[in-house]
C-alpha cells in the first residue's frame, strides 16, 4: 500500500486496488479477463503479505461463489472482471441477493455482445447491472469518472455492501480502468470504513432473516456460533426454504424495500456547469470526462450548458435528475452504448422535453465536439 | 441407541425425500461419523448446491450453506480458504457435482483444497423427475433418454483421483457400517477427499430400470459390490458389471490452504 498523502501517478484498476486494501478487503478470488486482470494481479501481489487470501478459481462463475463462501465467514469480498465474466457471475450475484451476503463486483467493462472488443472501452452493461440476474431485485451500481473517484468510489461500494447486506456492482470502463491520473490517498480522518451489522443475541433466538424495522437483519459469520441456514430459495425468518405464500411475500418484499427505501441515502450526483442552463448533459464514466470538455468549449453562452453526472447509476438519482432538468430546452444523454440510459431518462422526462443521445459503439471514446453540436441541435 | 436429535434440526421436517430414498441412510452415516471424531457442531460447515442430496444441510444443527446448482465447491472453496480451521463438508449429487458443477469438481481435487465431498450417485436426475446424468449407466432409461442413455458414464472415483484427490472412496447406502467408517477416514484426511455413495433412486431411477422396490435396489449393490481386496484376486470378466468399493486411493500430497499459509509467511511484511 502507499503512504497516505503521497501523490501516486496510478491506473485506475490499480487505484481499485487500493481502494478495496483501504476499505478492510481482506479476500479475492477472480479470473483473468481483459481489461481487468491488473485488479486480480495486484491483490495476488499485496493480500497474501498482509495476511489476505487471494484465489485465482477455474471459472468466473467459481471466483463469484467463493467470495459469497469467504464473505459468509466475515470477510470483506471483492472481485473483479469484465463483460463476458460478469455475464457468467449473473447466477450467484442474485444468490448473493437473495441470501443477503455483502460483496463487491468490479466490472472494467468493454465492448460486447459476446467476445466483443476485449481491449476497448464500453458502457454497454449497465443495464445488466441493473437487471442481469433473473427475478425482481434492487441493486446498487457506482460509476466513478476519474482515478480517485475509482479509490474512493470503491471503499464506497464496499460500505454499501456491509451496511445493506447486498452485493454493490462498481462500473468502471476500458478507458479509466487504463487511464492513469494523480491520486493522493486521504488520511483517515477523510474517510469513513463501514462494518455489516453482527448479531449480540443469544444464538439460539437468533433469526439471521427476521423481519427487522430497518429491513436488515444483523449478519453472523459461520464459525462465530451462530449456526444458520443460507439459500438461494426464498425462505422464512429462520433462512429455511418455505412454500408459505405470506412468507415469501415478506421476505421479498423486505428484500426490495432494504434498497428502496434507503436510495436517497445512497445516491449520489454531480451537477457542474451554468447556473440556468437551457441543456442539460446527462453523462457518467468516461463519457463525462468527454461532457466536461464539451462544457469548456461552450464557455458560459454558446449554449448555457450544464452536467447532470450520477455517480451512483443504481438507484439512478431520479428526483434530483428531474429537478435539474426541469428548466432545460433539451437534454443531451452521452454514453458508449446504443441509449440504455436514454430510455430511463425518458422515462423520467416529460415527453415534450426533446433529448438527443451522443453514443459510441466503436471502442472510442466519445468526441466532445459531437456533445456540444448535439447540444446546439436539441435546443 | 444413537441420539441422532443432537444434529438435526427437528422443527425442520418432515424432510422432502421420497419414501424409499437412500438419502436418509447417508444423511445418518454422516451424522454418527462427525459423532465418532468428535468434531463440535460450530465449526462444521456443511455446502450443497441443487437436488436431493443437497437438501440435506437444511436438516442438520451446522453452520449450513445451499449453494446455486453445481456450485457448492466453489462456494467451499471461498469457506475454507477464509477459515482453514473449519471442517467444510460438501454434499453433492451425481449431477449436480459431476455435470453442470463437474469444472468445480476437478479442480477442487486439483488444488487438493481440505474437504470432503460426499458424492450422493443416484444414476438420475431425481428432483426434476428422472432425467439421464453423467453417470447413468450405457442403456439404462431416464425420462430424457426414453429409448435407453446412448452415451457413456463417468466412473466418479476415477474422475476424482486422476484430478488429484488425496483420497477416494466408493461404498453403498447397503454398506452402512463401512460408510461410517470411509466418512470418517475421509473427514480426517488432509486434502480433498471424495466418498461416492452408490443410493437408491426408487421413485426416478429403479421404476424405470426393472428395479421396482428399495429393497430390490440394495440387494441389487449388495450383489454387485466387491470390495477392492477380494477385487484384486478377480478376474475382468469376472469384475464386469460389478464395482469396486472401500479405499480405492489414499495418498499425501501438498494441501492448499496450508501452502497458501506457507506463502503468507515467506512473503508476509515484504513491500
Amino acid at each position: 500500500m502507499t503512504n497516505a498523502k503521497k501523490p501516486v501517478f496510478i491506473q485506475g484498476n490499480h487505484a481499485c486496488v487500493l481502494g478495496a486494501l483501504r476499505a478492510g478487503c481482506r479476500f479475492f478470488a477472480g479470473y483473468p479477463i481483459t481489461p481487468s486482470s491488473e485488479i486480480a494481479e495486484g491483490l495476488a501481489e499485496v493480500l497474501p503479505k498482509i495476511g489476505g487470501r487471494f484465489i485465482q478459481m477455474e471459472d468466473e462463475i467459481a471466483a463469484m461463489g467463493a467470495i459469497i463462501g469467504a464473505s459468509l465467514t466475515g470477510f470483506k469480498v471483492l472481485t473483479a472482471t469484465s463483460g463476458p465474466g460478469f455475464s457468467l457471475k449473473q447466477e450467484n450475484i442474485g444468490y448473493a441477493i437473495m441470501a443477503e451476503v455483502p460483496c463487491v463486483i468490479v466490472n472494467v467493462q468493454r465492448g460486447g455482445p459476446s467476445t466483443g472488443l476485449p481491449t476497448q472501452s464500453s458502457q454497454s452493461d449497465v443495464l445488466q447491472a441493473r437487471w442481469g440476474t433473473h427475478g425482481d431485485h434492487e441493486i446498487i451500481a457506482l460509476v466513478p469518472s476519474t482515478i480517485p473517484e475509482i479509490y474512493s468510489m470503491t471503499i464506497r461500494a464496499f460500505n454499501l455492501a456491509e451496511r445493506y447486506r447486498t452485493p454493490v456492482i462498481l462500473l468502471l470502463d476500458e478507458i479509466i480502468g487504463h487511464m492513469r491520473e494523480v491520486l493522493v490517498e486521504p488520511s483517515d480522518n477523510d474517510i469513513q470504513i463501514e462494518n455489516r451489522p453482527v448479531p449480540d443475541c443469544d444464538p439460539a433466538a437468533y433469526l439471521p432473516y427476521e423481519q427487522v424495522p430497518s429491513d436488515i437483519p444483523p449478519m453472523a459469520a459461520f464459525g462465530s456460533g451462530y449456526r444458520y441456514h443460507v439459500t438461494g430459495l426464498c425462505h422464512d425468518e429462520t433462512g429455511f426454504p418455505t412454500n408459505d405464500p405470506q412468507k415469501i411475500d415478506r421476505c421479498m418484499r423486505r428484500l426490495n424495500r432494504k434498497i428502496s427505501r434507503y436510495a436517497d441515502d445512497i445516491v449520489d450526483y454531480r451537477i457542474e456547469g451554468n447556473d440556468r442552463p437551457d441543456v442539460l448533459i446527462m453523462a457518467y464514466g468516461s463519457s463525462a470526462r468527454s461532457a466536461k470538455q464539451a462544457l469548456r468549449m461552450a464557455g458560459d453562452t454558446d449554449p448555457r450548458m450544464a452536467l447532470f453526472q450520477p455517480l451512483t447509476i443504481w438507484p439512478f438519482p431520479e428526483k434530483a435528475f428531474q429537478e435539474a432538468a426541469s428548466p432545460v430546452r433539451g437534454v443531451v444523454v452521452v454514453e458508449a452504448n446504443n441509449g440504455q440510459m436514454k430510455r430511463e431518462m425518458e422515462r423520467l422526462l416529460d415527453t415534450t422535453v426533446p433529448i438527443r443521445l451522443v453514443s459510441s459503439l466503436n471502442g472510442e471514446p466519445i468526441v466532445p465536439g459531437e456533445i456540444l453540436k448535439a447540444a446546439r441541435e436539441v435546443m | 441407541m444413537f441420539d441422532y436429535s443432537q444434529y438435526l434440526r427437528i422443527s425442520k421436517f418432515p424432510h422432502i425425500w421420497c419414501p424409499g430414498c437412500g438419502d436418509g441412510t447417508i444423511l445418518k452415516g454422516l451424522l454418527r461419523a462427525i459423532h465418532q471424531l468428535a468434531i463440535q457442531k460450530d465449526d462444521i460447515v456443511l455446502v450443497s448446491g441443487i437436488g436431493c442430496s443437497s437438501r440435506t444441510p437444511g436438516y442438520v444443527d451446522f453452520n449450513t450453506l445451499h449453494t446455486t446448482h453445481g456450485r457448492a465447491l466453489a462456494f467451499a472453496t471461498g469457506v475454507k480458504h477464509a477459515r482453514p480451521d473449519l471442517h467444510v463438508i460438501v454434499v453433492s449429487g451425481d449431477g449436480d457435482g459431476t455435470a453442470i458443477g463437474g469444472n468445480h469438481f476437478i479442480h477442487a481435487a486439483r488444488r487438493n483444497i481440505d474437504m470432503t465431498m460426499i458424492l450422493f450417485n443416484n444414476f438420475i436426475y431425481g428432483m426434476t423427475g428422472g432425467q439421464v446424468s453423467p453417470t447413468t449407466p450405457m442403456g439404462a432409461y431416464a425420462s430424457t433418454a426414453p429409448y435407453g442413455s446412448i452415451e457413456p458414464n463417468f466412473n466418479v472415483s476415477e474422475l476424482a483421483r486422476a484430478a488429484g484427490a488425496s483420497f477416494v472412496a466408493r461404498t453403498t447406502a447397503y454398506h452402512t457400517t463401512q460408510m461410517q467408517q470411509l466418512f470418517e477416514k475421509a473427514i480426517q484426511k488432509k486434502g480433498f477427499s471424495m466418498v461416492e455413495v452408490i443410493v437408491q433412486c426408487p421413485t426416478a431411477y429403479g421404476r424405470r430400470n426393472n428395479q421396482r422396490t428399495p429393497v430390490a435396489m440394495l440387494n441389487w449393490m449388495k450383489d454387485h459390490a466387491v470390495p477392492v481386496k477380494a477385487a484384486e484376486k478377480m478376474t475382468p470378466e469376472q469384475l464386469d458389471g460389478k464395482f469396486t468399493t472401500g479405499v480405492l486411493w489414499d495418498i499425501d500430497r501438498p494441501e492448499y490452504t496450508e501452502q497458501y499459509q506457507r506463502l503468507v509467511e515467506k512473503v508476509a511484511g515484504d513491500r
